[in-house]
């Protein structure tokens, strides 16, 4: 500890305002503090404070997130090594996995972080912790392969124009890393979309009967597929028995997060267990999430009802299972900055985006992903939410005052 | 039957060091001081100069923009020094003070022949309708306003507060003279609250009022809070408010013509060496008080409790209005990865840390910020304690970006900085919130006025 301190003391005159590295001083006020919570007393209002900072906070939505994140490893070397056949001892599973994460993670937060310093440098400001969950959750929702400059250019672009144009964590409009992997999807479509991009087969001949489709990829094949037409019985079903019991997509393969997809978006069980803890320490809404779901069940139970291809019919819960549905109730929509602000708002806010993020995947197969938009959608439509939730109750005092 | 309201929203800060029975008995000193800081919304202009002889109760100076406002002497004697800071702002007046203390003669007043303007002139020439607080704007009360309805608090449920029903023991004359002089200032209702969880405080079981009563969390004994439960501030309405422990300092002002703003202060905080009640007066130097009974070293001393107190200097004089005094170590070190461990013992009112699996622990809190400052990030914890209908949030980005009009849409008139104070202390981002909003109030009040 004293260690910690002569050091931090010691580089404190290189970066401090004459000194030779001064644009390293955000960085090393960052350090300093993350080290050691200052020793900064109360000076106005009230005397003492609560031993909550936005550190705190992220740091448990961290906690939250990594056990998804060690299952994602896991799971990018088990389908990899499943699909060349080779052997799937856990720990090779893991290690394959932590191998190609390890670098996605330190590129992305290298590169956030960076951009983050240089505007906390030049606005004199300290740098703020949000992207220590947003540095974290980019790499959870891209596919394994994608090459590592186009994590950092994403990364980039969200924390530059996602975040900084608008002044800062806390003045965003939308979620950095959703947005991170809106511009991926629409820069790098190849590399993001597709049957090539989610399971590594590099070192070895693919199995027989290998597909690299998600679920969803796989659904959307059938979209054009009407169900009452008898010709297309053989193609449908060939797809549709994988979302049996024992099937690839199975209910519980789904839910367990044993099916392909981005890093850290498919293990449905592992994140609400996150999801719970956030609830549970109160660092999470729980309005958002709950909301969330329900919009999501009543879109699947609406196509459900009045399906016309298999997509549409699929169980409504198996649906919210796929994809990235639950990752971004629990990980993403919660986002306090771009979620609705208002107590109502949030209700509002979670249940559009469930039931659009259902929607646009179904409706739109060329957007699996139909929840990434659908939150972002709704980052932007939070505001206008918030505004109505406002104006009733500038309405309601208005009206005492009438009444008065 | 009075109205009777549960608080849901809100939170108990529990700290070791609450007031034992244990009494001081009387304290004086040689100097006494009375602050123009104490006083929101004043700008003073002096009635003495250094060298004046005063009784107690001769105006020491008043608001030069409503000079119906007067601060008064506490205490008869001389004026030693006018302390000024930067720009010759006033910061204090200082009086030595007699040996005997000798009375301005005001005159008793007859409640009941008494009509208004005569009961305002008598507030005002005495001293004590500076106890009074007017709404909007949080700032001391001119005579010369017609409040819609008066709220006297009778709640002390803040952190480590006195228990009332000591403090007012013995003195209901003087309270229910003060609740009828208060009457005559309204053409509204005079409010009592009471607090159904405390000591029943049979003093101010007076006549006159409606009486209210409240149960559950702090802010309960917040009087905004109090406001908004049973009636609502509009625009252009004003309210008045003050706080019950005040009440026999004004009845007897009105009995006897005699300003004594003299308290039994609650002496409170883990660094009293001895905690208990003293009788003190107001602006009394509390230099030999503090050097023996609390412990000085590396301390936070208080008037008031620690969500709305002012920080006192250890050679510090009582504050008007405070009848509470608060001693809490200085939080000036810094702690190794504090915000990664899962801190146990920590104090928070939010569940990320785990005390919150121990609800009736005491802590030993200190000033620490535990963080630094920071834009706003989290939603929705400021509603978690403020029980009012209004966003606070959205009303404090008002205030922040100017927007006089807004604010008044969203319920300015209707707060003071008090009503933030324990969403501040749980505040993630460690923003000022109480500063926020006198800010706003006194931008509100320079484009009202």
């Amino acid at each position: 500890m004293k260690f910690v301190q002569n050091i931090i003391d010691k580089t404190r005159p290189l970066v401090e305002k004459d000194g030779k590295r001064n644009l390293l001083y955000p960085l090393h006020n960052a350090l300093e503090t993350m080290a050691f919570v200052p020793d900064h007393t109360t000076h106005s209002g009230a005397h003492v404070r609560d031993a909550i900072d936005l550190k705190r906070t992220m740091v448990t939505v961290i906690f939250a997130m990594v056990p998804a994140l060690l299952f994602g490893m896991w799971n990018i070397g088990r389908l990899h090594f499943a699909a060349i056949g080779g052997e799937a001892a856990l720990l090779d599973s893991f290690l394959f996995g932590a191998l190609k994460m390890l670098p996605m993670i330190t590129v992305t937060y290298a590169a956030g972080l960076g951009v983050e310093i240089f505007f906390s440098w030049k606005r004199n400001h300290p740098v703020n912790e949000g992207f220590l969950v947003s540095g974290l959750l980019i790499p959870m929702i891209m596919p394994v392969d994608i090459p590592l400059w186009m994590v950092a250019a994403s990364t980039i672009f969200a924390v530059l124009i996602g975040k900084e144009v608008f002044g800062g964590t806390g003045m965003n409009l939308l979620n950095p890393a959703l947005t991170a992997r809106a511009f991926a999807f629409f820069a790098y479509p190849t590399w993001m979309s597709g049957d090539q991009v989610w399971i590594n087969t590099k070192g070895g001949e693919v199995v027989d009967g290998y597909s690299g489709a998600t679920a969803l990829g796989d659904l959307a094949t059938t979209t054009g597929l009407r169900l009452d037409d008898p010709s297309t019985e053989a193609i449908r079903s060939s797809v549709m028995t994988k979302f049996e019991v024992g099937g690839d997509y199975s209910l519980m393969n789904a839910f367990l997060g044993l099916i392909p997809g981005s890093i850290g978006e498919t293990s449905a069980f592992l994140i609400l267990l996150g999801g719970l803890f956030l609830v549970f320490k109160g660092v999470g809404s729980w309005k958002i999430m709950l909301s969330f779901f329900v919009g999501g069940l009543a879109m699947a139970g609406i196509f459900n009802l009045f399906a016309v291809n298999e997509f549409m019919g699929l169980n409504p819960l198996h649906q919210l299972m796929l994809g990235g549905f639950i990752f971004g109730m629990v990980f993403m929509a919660t986002d306090p900055v771009s979620a609705a602000q208002t107590e109502t708002g949030k209700y509002i806010y979670g249940f559009l985006a469930g039931f659009f993020g259902i929607m646009i995947r179904v409706f739109n197969p060329a957007y699996p992903e139909g929840i990434m938009l659908a939150i972002l959608f709704m980052n932007v439509m939070a505001p206008l939410i918030d505004y109505y939730v406002v104006e009733a109750n500038i309405k309601r005092r208005a009206k005492r005052v009438a009444h008065a | 039957m009075s109205q009777s309201f549960k608080i849901r929203k809100g939170y108990n800060i529990k700290l070791v060091g609450e007031a034992s029975s244990n009494d001081f008995g009387q304290y004086n000193a040689s100097t006494y001081a009375v602050s123009p800081l104490d006083f929101p919304g004043i700008t003073p202009k002096l009635a003495v100069k250094a060298g004046s002889k005063v009784l107690a109760g001769d105006t020491l100076f008043y608001d030069k923009d409503r000079p119906e406002v007067k601060i008064c002497a506490p205490v008869s004697g001389e004026v030693a020094e006018i302390k000024r800071g930067a720009k010759r702002k006033i910061l204090a007046v200082l009086l030595l003070a007699d040996s005997e203390t000798s009375y301005a003669k005001h005159g008793a007043f007859d409640l009941t022949k008494g009509d208004r303007e005569a009961a305002a002139t008598h507030f005002s020439s005495t001293g004590v309708g500076a106890f009074i607080t007017t709404r909007p704007y949080g700032v001391v009360a001119s005579m010369n306003e017609q409040p819609r309805d008066i709220f006297v608090n009778g709640i002390q449920s803040g952190p480590l507060n006195g228990d009332l029903a000591a403090q007012l023991a013995g003195k209901s004359e003087a309270v229910q003279a003060a609740i009828s002089a208060l009457a005559l200032m309204t053409t509204g209702k005079v409010y009592v609250s009471h607090d159904v969880d405390a000591t029943d405080v049979p003093e101010l079981q007076v006549d006159g009022a409606t009486h209210i009563s409240f149960s559950g969390k702090h802010p309960k004994g917040l009087v905004g809070t109090q406001i908004a439960k049973v009636a609502p501030i509009n625009k252009g309405e004003v309210v008045w408010t003050l706080n019950a422990i005040d009440l026999p300092i004004i009845g007897r002002a009105f009995l006897t013509g005699e300003y004594a703003p003299e308290y039994k202060v609650a002496v409170t905080g883990s660094k009293a060496m001895n905690t208990g009640y003293a009788t003190m007066l107001q602006g009394v130097n509390l230099n030999e008080f503090i050097s023996a009974n609390i412990n000085a070293d590396n301390t936070r001393l208080i008037a008031g409790d620690v969500l709305t107190g002012i920080q006192l200097a250890a050679d510090g004089f009582l504050s008007f209005g405070k009848a509470q005094l608060t001693a809490i170590p200085e939080g000036n070190q810094t702690e190794f990865f504090g915000w990664v461990l899962p801190g146990f013992g920590k104090f928070s009112t939010n569940r990320a840390f785990w005390g919150w699996l121990f609800p009736n622990r005491k802590y030993d809190l200190d000033t620490n910020m535990h963080g630094e400052e920071r834009a706003f990030v989290v939603s929705g914890e400021y509603e978690k304690f403020i029980p009012m209908d209004i966003f606070p949030q959205q009303l404090l980005r008002s205030i922040l970006i100017k927007d006089i009009e807004k604010m008044e849409q969203l319920g300015i008139y209707e707060v003071v900085p008090e009503d933030f104070a324990i969403a501040e202390v749980a505040c993630t981002s460690k923003l000022p919130l109480q500063q926020i909003v006198r800010d706003g109030l006194n931008d509100l009040r320079k484009e009202m006025i």
